[in-house]
């Protein structure tokens, strides 16, 4: 089972280090990490994508609260939004480039750059639809991918503090 | 004024008095301010003794310990120590030098990444890069030691921000947004815990080590008399109760008394306090108390259901959740498992082969009790720390130190040092093997020159014991690299060498008197007690057996 794990931290050198040492040595799998300032001065946080069963997330959230500078915790598997933001450089010759175009507005990308036989396509949502773009890109030919990894925010009023 | 002063100025208002440690140059301005200050230093023969010394004074005392070293090496060397003390959560502050800022990253001389490397050895560690953080920095690093779940805190130091001015203005209050130690146990889980105790019908208490860290003792005394309860501690948790208390039962696990396996084995309610469920204290996990429900009571959340499932957890200190849950019960009289125990008690006693040839190493431990049952003892890693868990009863919490989590060979006799520089009144004894203190026997010399007369009883069997044990009974007696080979070495030589008092002891007859001749002389004494050399320790669990199937040996 897949979590998503939202962590508040100081913004302290050497955190980044300490909570992806904490899941090495305790062997707890990783699939993602994302890191951003937020709107308190000093803090970040940390989005972690983490699959295990219960008893794992619970040590995994557990073990998190241990570090002195890990403020919060808390699984926003449930009821959440989630994104993850893509760039997709992809080939395209002068007869391909309309279809990519217009498969990228469905999908509500952006064309952010355009060279004469290739194209960058910034894609933003969850998992599923950047994994369904990047598919679809494939057969134009990928020339290079990198996505930021998901970040989530519960829905409602209730904030992460 | 100068950042070094203002650092021996901060551990004097920490109450520091005493520092183990070794200069070198990225440290030496620390070393220049500590020259003016009231601190006794003890110069170390080797920087994982200054730790593992820094690690036995706060063991023994309850205190903070100080180790400092410098960058690079010294450093690095610091690490074996630290990660004792983070295994049986000892609170200790290590200060180590460092290159200077502009160098840091360029692979200067003596320069380690010495955070990098301690960062999964440390309850936390600080690379203080401004000089304004400094003094914020040691009052964190001593709270964040002491506080909660002991534990190391390093501060590493650039010799620049040592020589940096700073305006002393030591913090009174700290903040730490994430570390916020929880001490008062739920009242309704408390309440939870209290029916379940009263229910039982054969209840024992597990104490560890956490019971003697939160000054817990007296309580648990008192806890396991109002049940009443049978109590077994871990390795660490020796002396949470007295060992000659009727309800002790000793220690639990892979060479634990057979009645205490048994009876936790068999309980039905097991109330575990301060203790994380090593593998060498549960044997196999999946056969663990199979019957018992679990009441679990640490400071450390994140050991509740590490291990073991639990039935009723207890987050908080183990102090104040006792007193709480005493309130909560009452005495009644639990028969047929008293019996029962009592049974075990009887059948299974610790016991061993006696003989007037050979020197048997726990008759050796005997005597030690017989003649100073309050000494505080320390023990290296193997067998003569099992014989020394087995055979010497402890009174009182902080009187027996060993190094349960790690298993760290050449802990004993620097953290014996650390115990008698903090009671130097007391009598303290290492109890070694020939193996474990050679990893650090050039600690005679700094017990020579600062007169900390410890006492080392070396169990010498020419082995590293312990693994030529499971080579034994394991591996068809294929001793690959255990035997030490040292009959032409004198023990007794090394120690006069170093100053100190040697002795041989061949004989059984011998024994009383060398040990008492040397708790009288003033002097740091090492006896070789040259034992039988295949001795082995029972019982003992195998690794991966469950508690109750031990090997023993027939007497």
């Amino acid at each position: 089972m897949r979590h998503t794990i939202a962590v508040l931290v100081e913004d302290r050198p050497g955190v980044l280090a300490r909570v992806a040492g904490l899941f090495r040595r305790r062997g707890f799998n990783i699939e993602s990490l994302a890191v951003g300032i937020t709107e308190k001065h000093g803090v970040s946080r940390m989005t972690i994508v983490v699959s295990g069963d219960d008893r794992t997330i619970e040590q995994v959230t557990k073990q998190l609260n241990k570090l002195i500078e890990v403020i919060k915790v808390s699984d926003v598997s449930k009821n959440s939004v989630e994104r993850e933001l893509a760039l997709v450089k992809v080939s395209a010759t002068p007869q391909s480039r309309a279809e990519i175009i217009e498969i990228a507005n469905i999908f509500r990308a952006r064309i952010v750059d355009v060279a004469r036989d290739s194209l960058i396509v910034e894609v933003t949502g969850d998992e599923d639809k950047i994994s369904a773009f990047i598919d679809l890109m494939k057969q134009y030919g990928i020339k290079e991918v990198t996505r930021t990894g998901k970040i989530a925010m519960q829905r409602g009023s209730k904030a992460l503090e | 004024m100068r950042a070094a002063d203002a650092i021996i100025k901060a551990l004097e208002k920490e109450g520091v008095k005493h520092i183990f440690g070794i200069p070198g140059g990225a440290i030496i301005e620390v070393y220049d301010a500590l020259f003016d200050s009231g601190i006794k230093h003890i110069l170390t023969r080797h920087e994982q003794a200054a730790v593992h010394a820094a690690d036995g004074y706060a063991r023994a005392s309850g205190k903070v310990g100080v180790a400092f070293a410098t960058s690079g090496p010294g450093a690095t060397n610091t690490v074996t120590g630290i990660a004792t003390a983070y295994m049986d959560s000892s609170p200790i502050v290590v200060m180590t030098g460092q290159v200077a800022r502009s160098l840091i990253g360029n692979d200067a001389f003596q320069e380690a990444d010495i955070t990098g490397i301690t960062m999964p050895v440390t309850k936390h560690n600080y690379l203080v890069t401004d000089e304004n953080e400094l003094l914020k920095t040691i009052k964190e690093a001593f709270h964040i030691a002491g506080t909660g779940r002991p534990g190391p805190v390093l501060i590493d130091l650039p010799k620049d921000v040592t020589t940096a001015e700073v305006e002393f203005d030591y913090p009174e209050k700290i903040t730490l947004p994430g570390y916020r130690p929880k001490y008062r146990g739920h009242p309704r889980q408390i309440k939870k815990a209290a029916e379940l105790i009263m229910k039982a019908e054969r209840p024992v208490i597990l104490a560890g080590g956490g019971v003697i860290l939160s000054n817990a003792s007296e309580e648990l005394t008192k806890l396991a008399e109002t049940i009443p309860a049978y109590v077994a501690t871990s390795l660490m948790g020796k002396g949470a109760i007295p060992e000659t208390h009727p309800l002790s039962l000793g220690f639990i696990g892979m060479h634990g008394t057979k009645y205490a396996n048994y009876a936790v084995q068999e309980s039905d309610l097991l109330i575990a306090i301060g203790i994380r469920f090593s593998d060498r204290t549960t044997g196999r996990v999946s056969d663990f108390a199979p019957d018992a429900k679990i009441i679990h009571i640490d400071i450390d959340p994140a050991e509740i259901g590490k291990n073991i499932e639990i039935d009723v957890p207890i987050v908080g200190d183990a102090k104040l959740i006792l007193q709480e849950l005493i309130t909560n019960i009452t005495y009644r009289k639990r028969k047929e498992w008293e019996d029962r125990v009592e049974g075990w008690k009887k059948s299974y006693p610790l016991r061993y082969r006696k003989d007037d040839e050979k020197i048997k190493p726990q008759y050796v431990i005997e005597k030690i009790w017989e003649l100073q049952p309050d000494a505080i003892i320390t023990t290296e890693v193997g067998q003569n720390q099992m014989w020394a868990a087995q055979y010497f009863k402890v009174k009182r919490p902080r009187q027996f130190i060993t190094s349960g989590g790690l298993g760290t060979m050449g802990f004993g006799f620097p953290a014996a040092m650390g115990a008698k520089t903090a009671f130097p009144e007391k009598q303290v004894v290492d109890i070694a093997g020939d193996g474990s203190f050679l990893m650090n026997v050039q600690e005679l010399a700094t017990c020579v020159d600062y007169g900390i007369n410890v006492k080392v009883a070396v169990l010498n069997n020419m082995f590293l014991g312990m693994v030529r044990q499971w080579q034994e009974l394991f591996y068809d007696e294929r001793y690959s690299a255990t035997c030490l080979r040292c009959k032409e070495m004198s023990i007794e030589k090394i120690a006069e060498g170093f100053g100190a008092v040697g002795m041989t002891v061949e004989k059984p007859s011998e024994v009383e008197d060398a040990l008492k001749e040397a708790f009288e002389i003033d002097a740091p004494v090492v006896i070789d007690f040259r034992v039988d050399r295949l001795e082995n320790v029972y019982p003992m669990v195998p690794a991966g057996a469950a508690l109750h199937e031990v090997i023993d040996e027939e007497v």
